[in-house]
């Protein structure tokens, strides 16, 4: 499903939008040596950190659910790179990449993932659950599709105040099966609200492929029936994800209402890492992983740009260093205190006049 | 057949297979039930046996689901839709509690909805806030549903057959950290009837009213107290509607004391409704209050610590039963 090839990239990622009024997205120039050495950084934090969870996961000191983000890396960052700061993002479960393209830090990140304390929710909610108000970053959610929303109802907020965010909501191709995703979409656009939605069709929910979960075969015209431009775009190439989501964000900030964005993308993990991913072949994701590698994909445009190899392996150390660090952090941050139990239920630790006393 | 060593997963399988095969009218809808086999494995292979037609893979589309269910279950079909976790009752409240629920009622008695909602719930996988609850108490809430949650095996395999000739909508929640129990069992072997409670260990000091997970849980404690010189007696519930108040009103009578433990929250829960009937039903025998022993009122966390923190374990009831006895 995902294209492959060098002339996805560019103009051809609005190529669907045409049943619908929209500015297409310009053709890519590109992201220009600087940024693009930006956004290799980040990708290649995201796919360390996640190599290192899935190592902590094996080793036990990570439980539960854990929903790797290895393969989609150039989603997250290139959907960032078009935003400002103010702008929101929610998404589901298959969250670690998101947080860190939003800035948060690997070791909280990390440290929630082993359920610490000093864990983004306090080893609380876990490798689906986390937040940032500082990073705009509103949550990891487990029910699939809810996030959709909420991530309308921030968007609602934003018009109220009359200000200029955009709120990024992400969700999966498997997830735009939910009701109230279309729900959202009549309300977001009727309302005129502004935001971006961001479907990652990584082929696969669980063990279920998109032919076999949607009647629809262009899920960026999804939106269609309630006027909401959309665009599928080469989620491998973190330049046409940028530029195509500039174009997006651009409309949803100038209050033309909702936009949606189709990333083809894949996963290259099993669903989460209990899953033995049965379900496709071997053959079929080696063969992403050699030809449509985002990280490679930048590595090579990077190259051409005139980048050194020495610069790259330079970014390549650094995040090393990073993820040693957010793992070694993770281990030594202490289990959460017992009492942490009965905290946050409420804002209010159950105040005294909220008790009838008994005899 | 003789007994053998089957998983409570494998034993809910089996019981399917059981019923498809006997039963045509029985069909299997929810997310990864075919190919897949179920995200707990419950459904592995059946549809080898009997096909797409009768293992319906569907999207993530839950109310549609329970509600396609519902509507093949007015015209006679008898749908088993999975609900991967009961914490998706929420999405699904609406089909369950004012349609399934209703139906019968309000169409005075002319059609009813033969079918089950086979869902898990339930801490112990570290699977956080919104994959680890004890729901059962909506649903026992809602007249016209019937409920049952099973702890054993051999349960698992009976109730669920049963629940399939029922000609009334059944939420069957089974327990996520039950699954790979082994027990030796021959399902050939009757058990107690549908509806019926079973008394897991007998005693005459106190009665623990239980279900699912937790009749482990309070056999484990029974156990360190007779150790003690305590006799408890665990009643294991099997089913929460219908609700079998005879036995556990039998037992406390014997006993002059009641415990009751579940995993689901402490307040508005199973434990309370089922204190105000012992109350109601045995307050001329009871020696002391009745005692609920429950889940913490707060969501799951994920922390291992914490979340075994959050439900009820042994030396809770153990210090409990202590106390009431004075020893
Ligand atoms: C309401 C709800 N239904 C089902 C699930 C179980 N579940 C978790 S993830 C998932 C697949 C989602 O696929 P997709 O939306 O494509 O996202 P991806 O996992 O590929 O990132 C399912 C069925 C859930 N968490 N919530």
């Amino acid at each position: 499903m995902v294209q492959a090839g060098k002339s996805e990239r560019g103009a051809k990622t609005a190529r669907n939008d045409a049943t619908v009024t929209a500015e297409k997205p310009q053709a890519v120039a590109g992201l220009g040596r600087a940024a693009l050495l930006r956004a290799y950084h980040d990708m290649v934090l995201i796919r360390r950190f996640e190599e290192r969870a899935g190592q902590l996961y094996g080793m036990g000191l990570i439980g539960g659910f854990c929903h790797l983000y290895i393969g989609q890396e150039a989603v997250v960052v290139g959907v960032q790179m078009a935003l400002q700061d103010g702008d929101q993002v929610i998404t589901s479960y298959r969250d670690h990449g998101h947080m860190l393209a939003a800035g948060m830090d690997p070791r909280g990140v990390m440290a929630e993932l082993t359920g610490r304390r000093d864990g983004y929710s306090h080893g609380k909610g876990g490798s689906m659950h986390m937040f940032s108000r500082e990073k705009n970053f509103f949550g990891g959610h487990g029910i699939v599709g809810a996030q959709v929303s909420i991530g309308t109802g921030l968007a609602f907020a934003n018009r109220y105040r009359g200000n200029d965010r955009v709120s990024v909501t992400y969700f999966g191709e498997g997830a735009s099966s939910q009701g109230q995703v279309y729900e959202s979409f009549n309300i977001a656009a009727l309302m005129k609200l502004p935001v971006l939605y961001v479907i990652e069709n990584n082929k696969y929910g669980m063990g279920t492929s998109v032919d076999r979960s949607s009647a629809s075969h262009d899920l960026s015209q999804n939106g269609a029936p309630w006027g909401i431009p959309g665009a599928q775009v080469d989620g491998m190439d973190v330049e046409a994800v940028q530029a195509a989501a500039a174009a997006a964000v651009a409309h949803c900030r100038a209050g033309r209402g909702p936009y949606l964005l189709e990333m083809k993308t894949y996963r290259y993990r099993g669903h989460s890492m209990s899953d033995p991913a049965k379900y496709r072949t071997r053959e079929e994701v080696q063969k992403m992983r050699t030809e449509r590698d985002c990280i490679e994909h930048a590595r090579q445009h990077l190259l051409a740009l005139g980048a050194a190899e020495a610069e790259l392996k330079a970014i390549e150390e650094a995040v090393k260093t990073q993820i040693q660090e957010a793992a070694d952090f993770a281990q030594a941050s202490p289990e959460p205190d017992p009492a942490e139990l009965w905290t946050d239920v409420l804002a209010s630790d159950v105040a005294a006049s909220d008790v009838v006393a008994g005899a | 057949m003789a007994a053998q060593e089957i998983t409570y997963r494998d034993a809910l399988r089996q019981a399917l297979d059981d019923a498809m095969r006997d039963d045509e009218t029985v069909v299997v809808i929810g997310e990864e039930v075919g190919r897949y086999g179920g995200a707990y494995g419950v459904t592995k292979d059946l549809i080898a046996s009997y096909g797409e037609e009768r293992l319906i893979d569907t999207p993530i589309s839950e109310p549609a689901i329970i509600g396609a269910a519902v509507g093949a279950a007015m015209t006679g079909l008898r749908p088993v839709a999975e609900l991967m976790y009961v914490d998706f009752l929420g999405l699904v409240m609406d089909q369950l509690a004012n349609q399934a629920a209703k139906i019968r009622y309000m169409f005075g008695g002319q059609i009813g909805v033969p079918m089950v909602v086979r869902t898990q719930g339930g801490t112990g996988r570290s699977a956080g806030a919104q994959h680890s609850q004890s729901l059962e108490a909506w649903v026992m809430h809602t007249p016209g549903l019937r409920l049952a949650m099973p702890a054993t095996a051999a349960d698992a395999y009976h109730l669920l057959r049963h629940a399939l000739t029922l000609p009334d909508p059944v939420v069957f929640i089974e327990h996520k950290a039950l699954y790979a129990r082994k027990e030796r069992t021959d399902l050939a072997a009757p058990v107690a009837p549908w509806g019926q409670a079973t008394i897991r260990r007998a005693g005459s000091d106190v009665t623990l009213v239980t279900y699912s997970r937790m009749v482990f849980t309070a056999l484990e404690a029974a156990a360190a107290l007779a150790e003690r010189g305590i006799a408890a007696e665990v009643i294991d519930l099997r089913t929460l509607n219908p609700l079998d108040m005879a036995t556990v009103a039998a037992s406390v009578r014997r006993t002059g004391r009641a415990v009751v433990v579940t995993e689901s929250c402490l307040t508005g829960g199973v434990a309370a409704e089922l204190a105000a009937r012992i109350g109601e039903e045995c307050f001329d025998y009871l020696e002391d209050p009745v005692i609920r022993i429950a889940g913490e009122d707060v969501p799951i966390p994920v922390s291992p610590a914490l979340e075994s923190a959050a439900i009820p374990q042994p030396p809770v009831i153990i210090s409990v039963v202590q106390r009431m006895l004075r020893r």
